[in-house]
């Protein structure tokens, strides 16, 4: 065990160098014409930095264009590792680990919630689609999941807005209800996004799981229980569904970079102020720091989400422990 | 030497299939796959009316008419106007077209870049497979589309724009699949006898190893094709993916027509439907290769020959045991 995890950290360090070097050199990218944008475009909204010269050394220099490439990296790795330093947005001049503390929460919440709403769907239609295999109730939960890959979630936001508008003149609340003020409102508001992730998540979810299950129940343990006369719902559920709960544990580590970025069209939709507003916020004012910030700490959270799957994993799994 | 060991194994293969691979495959298709079929003649269809958009379509994608805004479904224009009366129906079998464009482009180039990274990592193994992994995995921990949208914002908006930033960053997702089996080829006795006549890398890469993950390759492409054209439509409903007037089923869905959707909910309604209907097409059709096409069903021999006839597959598997046993 102490030597996968051992072995698990030192696999990491490379990939969030490389991760870190992409995310800098996205910024090293930015052409030279949208700098000449940026340029006009901040000297017209010149009032909350008048004291400052806008030309383009200004901009390049907030970019941190002006010097050598490698002293560009070494200054930025070393602002975020000394100083927790993200970069500074170019528009309100604001830290952007600041604006992080106010945005993460919000994406947490909203991934979580359509995480155990996945769960909650998938893993009992997926177990019932494994034991009655090919029959009708198999074929009508496959075809759904196959729809809820199909339907794109931002036609379902939007069909959740027009409709319901039409027919009972109701829509969702479309202004921030933060958790602390009012629980309940922040939950009623965060509940129909995190139903459209959330079903969509629980339709590659419930097919691992019909997958899985089925390569489980042909094994010859099952066979074996079935032979001493055990309840179908004992071996379903703990001879089958706790090793076919292995390989699932992991499965959703990698669904959590998808879930994120659902996360982005959901707070467009239903206007909660989380990464994904952040990220098109930035873009849409060409504020490159804050994007490659924003890319910055998505992949590192992804990364620790999948380590911590890998972990429990190998806890759960006793092959692994032991080898 | 090389080519005459190939040929012979070629004849034999010959002398063991009835059809030809590709014909064999849609006749297990319709025997073997209902909902198969039925996805495959919806990607037909997407096909078809991506390639003749321009006779199909009643109007220009772009004609304004501002006499009939707003207009609902009638017998003028079937589907409704949106808010610059600009036909739907034609706008909808012009945005087939787009949706066509994207994902054959970005789903060949992401079966291409995975092939490549797949047949390089996996063959050289080692050092090689251990650096390239490092940069495959650091890819694959951005969420997607905030990686889609940081690039596209440094790129531009545009068609070849999106279709180059998908297809190339989800290839790299899918290497890891081609990696897999090409590992797995690599195990076949022939491999080892190609290395021991001299044969250079290259030659094996593509004569003894291409062909034999061709089976992976065509499933990654028929299933990243249905991902790629919800990315793009995702990219255009967020404002950038393709520009407007450009009509991208997503992009119709965003921006300005949002504004009247509750007024004209066909404008909503249309767009996603057709959407959802190719994505799930493709998602059925790419299920149903797979399951025929099934990797664990092959026998030492690649290609989709292989799975031509239950025989041929009976007989390779005889074939390899005893290979195998001596």
């Amino acid at each position: 065990m102490q030597n996968y995890l051992i072995r698990r950290m030192l696999l990491i360090i490379p990939t969030i160098i490389i991760v870190t070097i992409i995310v800098f050199l996205v910024v090293r990218f930015v052409p030279g014409d949208v700098i000449d944008l940026m340029v006009t475009e901040m000297s017209q909204i010149g009032e909350t930095r008048a004291a400052e010269e806008i030309d383009e050394e200004w901009v390049r220099h907030k970019l941190g264009l002006d010097v050598p490439i490698h002293v560009q990296y070494v200054r930025w790795i070393g602002g975020i590792l000394t100083r927790g330093d993200l970069g500074t947005s170019l528009w309100t001049q604001r830290p952007l680990a600041l604006e992080l503390q106010k945005r993460i929460p919000v994406t947490f919440e909203l991934s979580l919630m359509a995480l155990i709403i996945s769960i909650l769907i998938a893993i009992p239609v997926g177990v019932y689609s494994a034991i009655r295999q090919d029959t009708a109730g198999d074929y009508v939960g496959r075809t759904i999941a196959i729809a809820g890959l199909s339907i794109p979630n931002f036609w379902l936001g939007t069909i959740i807005f027009v409709l319901p508008a039409i027919w009972w003149g109701w829509s969702p609340p479309v202004e921030y209800i933060p958790l602390v003020k009012d629980p309940l409102g922040n939950l009623g508001q965060f509940i129909i996004p995190a139903i459209i992730m959330g079903t969509a998540t629980a339709a590659g979810l419930m097919r691992m799981t019909r997958t899985m299950m089925l390569e489980v129940l042909r094994n010859d343990y099952i066979r074996t229980a079935w032979s001493k006369g055990l309840k179908e719902r004992v071996i379903v559920l703990r001879h089958a569904l706790k090793n076919a709960s292995l390989p699932l544990i992991t499965m959703l580590g990698a669904r959590i970079p998808g879930l994120l970025s659902g996360a982005i069209i959901m707070e467009q939709i239903f206007c909660l102020p989380g990464m994904g507003r952040l990220m098109i916020d930035a873009i849409n004012n060409r504020d490159y720091p804050v994007i490659s910030g924003v890319n910055l700490i998505m992949a590192s959270l992804t990364l620790i989400c999948i380590l911590i799957t890998d972990i429990s994993y190998a806890w759960v799994d006793p092959r692994i422990r032991y080898k | 030497m090389a080519d005459v060991v190939t040929d012979i194994s070629r004849e034999e293969l010959a002398g063991l299939r009835r059809h030809n691979p590709v014909v064999d495959f849609f006749i297990r298709l319709v025997r073997e796959k209902p909902m198969g079929t039925v996805g495959a003649a919806i990607v037909l269809i997407l096909l078809l009316v991506g390639i003749f958009a321009d006779l199909l379509a009643p109007y220009g994608y772009n004609d304004i008419n501002l006499y009939a805004v707003l207009e609902p479904p009638s017998r003028h224009y079937i589907l409704g106007t949106d808010q610059l009366g600009r036909d739907m129906l034609s706008r909808i079998i012009h945005g087939a077209r787009i949706s066509m464009y994207v994902g054959l482009g970005a789903a060949g180039l992401d079966a291409f870049v995975a092939t490549l990274i797949g047949l390089i990592s996996g063959y050289f193994g080692g050092k090689v497979d251990l650096i390239l992994q490092r940069f495959v995995d650091s890819v694959i921990v951005f969420p997607a589309l905030f990686f889609y949208l940081a690039i596209m914002a440094i790129i531009g908006p545009g068609l070849l724009q999106v279709t180059f930033c998908i297809g190339i960053l989800s290839g790299v997702g899918s290497s890891r699949l081609i990696r897999s089996a090409v590992m797995g080829a690599k195990q076949n006795v022939y491999v080892e006898a190609a290395h021991a006549i001299g044969a250079p890398s290259r030659r094996i890469l593509l004569r003894h190893i291409l062909p034999n993950v061709f089976a992976p390759v065509i499933i990654i492409f028929t299933i990243a094709m249905g991902a790629v054209i919800i990315a793009e439509a995702t990219l255009s409903f967020l404002g950038f993916g393709i520009p407007p007037p450009a009509p991208s089923w997503g992009g119709m869905l965003s921006g300005a027509g949002r504004r009247y959707m509750v007024d004209a909910p066909w404008m909503a309604i249309w767009p996603g439907l057709a959407l959802s209907l190719v994505v799930y097409g493709i998602n059925m059709f790419g299920d149903a290769m797979r399951d025929l096409l099934d990797p664990r069903l092959r026998g030492g021999m690649g290609g989709m020959g292989a799975y031509g006839t239950e025989k041929a597959k009976k007989a390779l598997a005889k074939k390899t045991k005893k290979d195998r046993a001596q």
